[in-house]
């Protein structure tokens, strides 16, 4: 990762060592969204208009995971030749669920339903752009029984 | 019997495969072929409906006119619907619509699709608003990684194996082998799903559906009309639509759906009674007035194997997480409790979408006429589609006779 690195997509998470999602916050019931939204509030009973930026929690549970093993078509970006990703849905103490790609390194075998994971940043396969990725949260100790 | 039903005149299908011709060919093909069952000629039909397909150019995107002027202008109404996968429910409840309002009183509802190769992609262009656009540029999010999350939450969830998965391959490539329309009709074992490629963990090859060319169509009538002209099949009066259910989710929709990045949170509202795909059939069993357990036979949307699980549940055809010791039990397989898609499914067929909700339509008014030669569920006497379509449409049909 360089300094000069940009994200793949403008305002939806910060860069840095601790790096979060940003989502948003109707001013008038408190419903977060992500992706960052504006205008209206999606919220059925909700007239508000008016949102406020929202950092979400770093670490979720795994609420289901899978991985590419296929080259899957654009636009998406893929390196030649193909580097098989994991992917995962993590469930945000906000009570929403976010897909992500899972951090470079990991594979499915290192997931699982109710697992903890932590947001990280990292460049993406075939560009020098940043994207989000759910990192697996390893415990002290289970390190050294793997 | 609701207030609100409407009879299936007649059902009509091009078989599915990779044909390499024009939609309007197989949609006409379709719709002659149902007109023919239902004995109505293509002049006394007042209104056509047609199923969107967005991969074939303009004629796609208004369908209804494209196969009126191939079956030759008749000076029908026209109306064009487009509802993803639910397209052909959609089209079908528009037909239903018109005909309870008093105008309409024969319809004709086609869909038809030609498909590309491999995963289905977003269209081209750069949209950086558009979640079908993102999720494939950021995220390599295909619709098969979308299965298999629900798949892996089975497995996590319920102890559902891969044996399982591929089981209900095993059972739809059985109940397909007899079927006209089906574009595949030969045995699988579990060895060959297990040992076909994996696209999407834990998801093989032969766990997810192809992508076809195909089209159905379907006459609809009132129940007047069809006392009047005498439709009737099979000695029982005609096949009646009871129920279209196509209600969105309701916020907030707390299951990751495609082709979405994220849920709804339930920061200030609770997550609803019912998951999205649970309102689907309960609408539809509310609106035909009848429980779960006066079914005889489903048609789901087996977009993978898994997925069917899922769907058995969904329309409370079982306990959740019951959807597997049904299966074992060869309680889905025909001459079980309650069969599931007997035609074989999206196992057999592969996917045209705007075609799909019509033919599962097609394959219960058979199954209720007790046509479905070589895959009958004896005595069926109501039968339930359900699907689900990108961007929050569902679609549950109930049928009976």
């Amino acid at each position: 990762m360089t300094d000069t690195a940009t994200p793949a997509i403008e305002g939806w998470f910060t860069t840095g060592p601790e790096p979060t999602l940003l989502g948003s916050r109707c001013t008038a019931c408190g419903t977060v969204f992500f992706p960052p939204t504006s205008g209206f509030c999606r919220n059925p009973a909700c007239a508000g208009e008016e949102f406020e930026e929202n950092t979400l929690s770093r670490r979720g549970t795994v609420w289901s995971y899978t991985d590419a093993q296929y080259q899957p078509p654009p636009p998406y970006q893929a390196p030649d030749p193909f580097v098989p990703f994991a992917l995962a849905a993590v469930e945000l103490p906000e009570g929403l669920v976010v897909l992500g790609q899972v951090a470079e390194g990991y594979g499915v075998a290192d997931l699982h339903v109710g697992g903890e994971v932590e947001l990280v940043v990292e460049t993406e396969y075939a560009s020098e752009q940043l994207t989000w990725r759910w990192k697996p949260v390893t415990e002290l100790g289970e390190e050294a029984d793997q | 019997m609701s207030t609100h039903d409407v009879a299936v005149a007649g059902v009509g299908m091009h078989p599915w495969g990779k044909w390499g011709r024009n939609f309007v060919e197989y949609g006409v093909h379709a719709a002659r072929a149902a007109l023919a069952d239902a004995g109505v000629a293509w002049p006394d039909v007042d209104l056509i409906v047609g199923g969107e397909t967005v991969r074939n150019g303009y004629g796609g995107y208004v369908a209804g006119a494209t196969f009126a002027q191939a079956l030759g202008w008749n000076g029908a109404k026209v109306a064009t619907s487009y509802a993803a996968c639910a397209t052909g429910a959609q089209a079908l409840d528009t037909a239903r619509a018109r005909i309870l309002a008093g105008l309409s009183e024969v319809a004709l509802v086609v869909g038809a699709d030609t498909t590309p190769k491999g995963f289905l992609a977003p269209n081209a262009g750069e949209r950086w608003d558009d979640p079908d656009w993102l999720r494939f540029r950021l995220l390599g999010m295909t619709n098969p990684a979308y299965f298999a999350l629900y798949a892996r939450r089975r497995m996590d969830l319920y102890g559902a194996t891969v044996e399982d998965f591929a089981q209900v391959k095993v059972k739809n490539a059985r109940h397909g082998l007899a079927n006209p329309h089906a574009r595949y009709r030969k045995e699988v074992s579990v060895a060959d799903v297990l040992s076909s490629a994996v696209v999407s963990d834990p998801l093989h090859l032969l766990d997810i559906c192809a992508t076809s060319d195909g089209a159905a169509a379907v006459v609809l009538t009132s129940t007047e009309y069809a006392k009047r002209h005498g439709l009737s099949t099979g000695g029982r009066g005609p096949v009646r639509i009871n129920a279209i259910s196509t209600v969105t989710p309701t916020f907030p929709q707390t299951v990751i759906d495609m082709p979405l990045l994220s849920t709804d949170a339930t920061t200030a509202v609770a997550a609803p009674e019912r998951t999205f795909k649970e309102s689907i059939g309960q609408a539809a069993y509310d609106e035909a007035g009848i429980d779960p357990a006066d079914v005889s036979v489903a048609e789901v949307y087996d977009l993978s194997t898994a997925l069917e699980l899922d769907w058995i549940e969904d329309l409370q055809l079982c306990g959740r997480g019951d959807a597997e010791a049904l299966l074992r039990a060869g309680e889905t397989t025909i001459g079980g409790r309650i069969p599931v898609n007997p035609s074989g499914g999206l196992a057999c067929f592969g996917e045209a979408v705007p075609a799909q909700a019509l033919a599962q339509v097609c394959e219960i008014t058979w199954q209720l006429r007790g046509q479905a030669t070589g895959r009958q569920v004896e005595g069926a006497r109501v039968g339930i589609t359900a699907n689900q379509g990108l961007f929050g449409h569902g679609s549950s049909v109930i049928l009976s006779v």
